[in-house]
């Protein structure tokens, strides 16, 4: 049933991502947006088969209570599974009037990896969350090839969502994912997302978010070991009167390039926003941080703090971070500010002189440094050892 | 306490030493014995941490000459953190803040490696609980640091009592405690430098830097050392500490000027 629904609305968006994505053409350096991405690593992953095989996924016992989802590019997520009281998937008329409205709400529009996502996701799950719901995990597997893939999730008025994406990536490999959420008044959604790579998979994740007053959305996002990663929150509180969290972990060693570009617009007055983005770079990596932020007039007595914070942890690493403040209204408050640092020579030396050797006191600061995000994802998330997993990676 | 049998613990024969090119210890002679309690004493500056870091091995500063054997060996050829599981401890002046690194496993993994070396059973998570919860006695220390981040958002006296929580785990051989007396209000410094006699013995020693008496009158040196431009200038027993209270330090100007030092 979802299946062929999905097959039936996704149709016509192909044809248009793909129409759109020919009179596009592939980013380039002269495009801001672009400017310090590694194009060549885009131009394989455009190039990518369509992944038409169902990979078993390497996913931990689920936990009591938790409800799993799996997207594998292939099998209907909905298939032999029973949803519980207040998940119901959307009508097909539903839909027809829902799917891409959050997109354009964050004004996300001749964007090349949503056009990419259009031409190519043939598998989307559609979900109404009324009252509140037990957690969900949203399971997007590795795949060989591209597993293009799109959610939709209305949550209505007062109801309450605890949500954990979790994709990995193994290979030559690559994710497009795009993420629709609407948040209807005093709704509150604890979103977790957790991507951990081999370090030779790609990952794209487009978040569009839509918050109605009263609402509470908050993202956790823990991003390690993409060949090339990018991911792209994009926040509109509507009418404002809403409170945004968004915190960000993005761990990368080797050759990795991973970037985080986060985009909070403030429609209306009395809106909070919270972000704290952490970059640690290790290797001959590099992070990018791009954080915008839009007060316009009617966003009177806007309330917003973002911090970025970055560790080098080798000198042939590099760190972008760069905040874009658009602020008319005068009534703000708007504080941000960005750190780059490397591991503290005293800190190390105060653990060495512990009898703590040099590489352990290193392996125990970074943990510091990660766990403060991690520490944020959805409780159901420990049973993905996220802090592990992230640590692992660079461990190599 | 001075016993003729006494092991040599530490021997610093002529140790010069820079910081950024600056040379800071300028010909330090020191030898401390098991069972005996040093005091440093200085003028602000006279090269007192300095010291006390170059023996811990604080990769900042470059020992340029001199020598310093630790019961019979050479200290530098040692890592910082094999000194440590060696029995050098250093009670840091300014003990540094760790975010997101929990106390407990901190303490945790230094006691064990501490241990190993010392043919002990490691401890796990349970067994060091117990172990913790009886030391913490020592310096009547509230558990609930334990649960918080290394020194994050410790006043400076918790910091303080903190080292010397430290210190008690890890029982070391030769302690240097740099200023712990500082920072720490009447009561909590008489804690503290209970804790520190409880932990002395006849096979261990200790080298108390400090500026004030106050210490001195609860933990009774065996020796006090006036250090001036990266030197010891003069030694004596308890009563020097008594009179550079009368005294101050004028008399180092006059002392160092004699000796052909600016
Ligand atoms: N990392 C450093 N960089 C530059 N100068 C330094 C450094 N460490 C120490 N010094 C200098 O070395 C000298 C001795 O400093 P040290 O900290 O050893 O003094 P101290 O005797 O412990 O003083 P105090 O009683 O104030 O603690 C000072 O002049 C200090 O400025
Ligand atoms: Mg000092």
């Amino acid at each position: 049933m979802a299946v062929s629904t999905s097959e039936h609305v996704l149709a016509p968006v192909q044809q248009r991502g793909q129409v759109a994505l020919s009179r596009l053409g592939l980013p380039t350096r002269k495009d801001e947006a672009w400017r310090l991405t590694n194009l060549s690593r885009l131009e394989a992953v455009a190039r990518m088969p369509i992944s038409n095989v169902a990979t078993a996924s390497d996913a931990p016992p689920r936990m009591d209570g938790v409800v799993r989802l799996v997207l594998d590019g292939v099998n209907d997520p909905l298939e032999g599974v029973t949803l519980p009281e207040g998940l119901t998937p959307l009508e097909p008329k539903e839909l027809e009037l829902a799917l891409g409205h959050s997109l354009d709400r964050c004004g996300w529009s001749d964007d090349w990896l949503i056009e990419f996502n259009h031409a190519s996701a043939h598998q989307l799950l559609a979900l109404r969350v009324r009252g509140t719901v037990p957690p969900l995990e949203l399971v997007v597997a590795a795949a060989s090839g591209l597993i293009a893939t799109r959610v939709l999730l209305v949550v209505e008025e007062k109801a309450q969502l605890e949500l954990l994406q979790v994709f990995s990536g193994r290979g030559e490999a690559a994710h497009s994912h795009l993420l629709e959420v609407h948040l209807g008044q005093e709704a509150q959604m604890n979103h977790g997302v957790l991507a951990c790579a081999d370090g030779l998979a790609s990952l794209f994740a487009q978040l569009a978010v839509e918050q109605e007053p009263r609402s509470a959305y908050s993202l956790t996002s823990v991003v390690q070991g993409w060949s090339l990663g990018r991911i792209e929150p994009r926040v509109v509180q509507v009418d404002g009167q809403a409170s945004t969290t968004l915190k960000g972990l993005a761990v990368a060693d080797v050759e990795q390039q991973l970037a985080v570009h986060t985009s909070m617009c403030f429609e209306g007055p009395d809106g909070e926003l919270d972000q704290l983005q952490k970059c640690l770079a290790a290797g001959r990596s590099h992070t990018i941080f791009n954080g915008a932020i839009n007060v316009p007039r009617k966003a009177q007595r806007t309330n917003a703090a973002q911090l970025s914070r970055n560790l080098l942890l080798s000198d042939r690493a590099r760190v972008d971070t760069k905040p874009e403040l658009e602020i008319v209204a005068d009534d703000v408050r708007c504080a941000h500010g960005a750190t780059v640092s490397q591991l503290q020579e005293d800190e190390l030396f105060y653990l060495r002189s512990r009898g703590i050797g040099a590489s352990d006191a290193a392996v125990l600061l970074l943990r510091g440094a990660c766990q403060e995000v991690v520490d944020l994802l959805p409780t159901h998330a420990t049973a993905w050892r996220p802090l592990e997993r992230v640590l692992e990676g660079l461990a190599s | 306490m001075i016993r003729p049998d006494a092991e040599l613990l530490l021997d610093i024969t002529d140790l010069h030493a820079s910081v950024e090119d600056q040379p800071i210890l300028k010909g330090v002679n020191l030898q401390v014995r098991s069972g005996e309690i040093h005091a440093v004493m200085g003028r602000n500056g006279s090269g007192k941490s300095t010291l006390s870091k170059v023996l811990a091995g604080h990769p900042a500063y470059r020992v340029t000459s001199g020598t310093v054997l630790y019961r019979g060996v050479n200290l530098f050829e040692l890592e910082a953190e094999e000194r440590a599981r060696l029995g050098v401890f250093l009670g840091f002046q300014y003990p540094v803040e760790i975010p997101g690194v929990s106390n407990l496993e901190f303490l945790r993994v230094a006691t064990n490696a501490r241990r190993l070396k010392r043919n002990l059973e490691e401890l796990d998570t349970f067994d060091f609980e117990d172990h913790v919860q009886e030391r913490l006695k020592v310096v009547q220390m509230d558990p609930a640091f334990l649960e918080r981040s290394v020194n994050e958002g410790f006043s400076g006296g918790e910091k303080k009592r903190n080292e010397i929580l430290q210190m008690a785990l890890l029982e070391p051989v030769v302690a240097i405690l740099d200023e712990t007396d500082s920072g720490l209000d009447i009561d909590a410094l008489r804690i503290v430098a209970g804790g520190v006699n409880q932990l002395a013995n006849a096979d261990n020693a200790t080298l108390l830097i400090t500026h004030y008496q106050r210490l001195l009158d609860e933990i009774t040196p065996d020796y006090v050392h006036v250090m001036a431009s990266g030197r010891i200038l003069r030694t004596g027993g308890r009563e020097l500490a008594l009179e550079l209270e009368q005294t101050g330090y004028d008399w180092v100007d006059k002392e160092l000027a004699a000796q052909g030092v600016a």
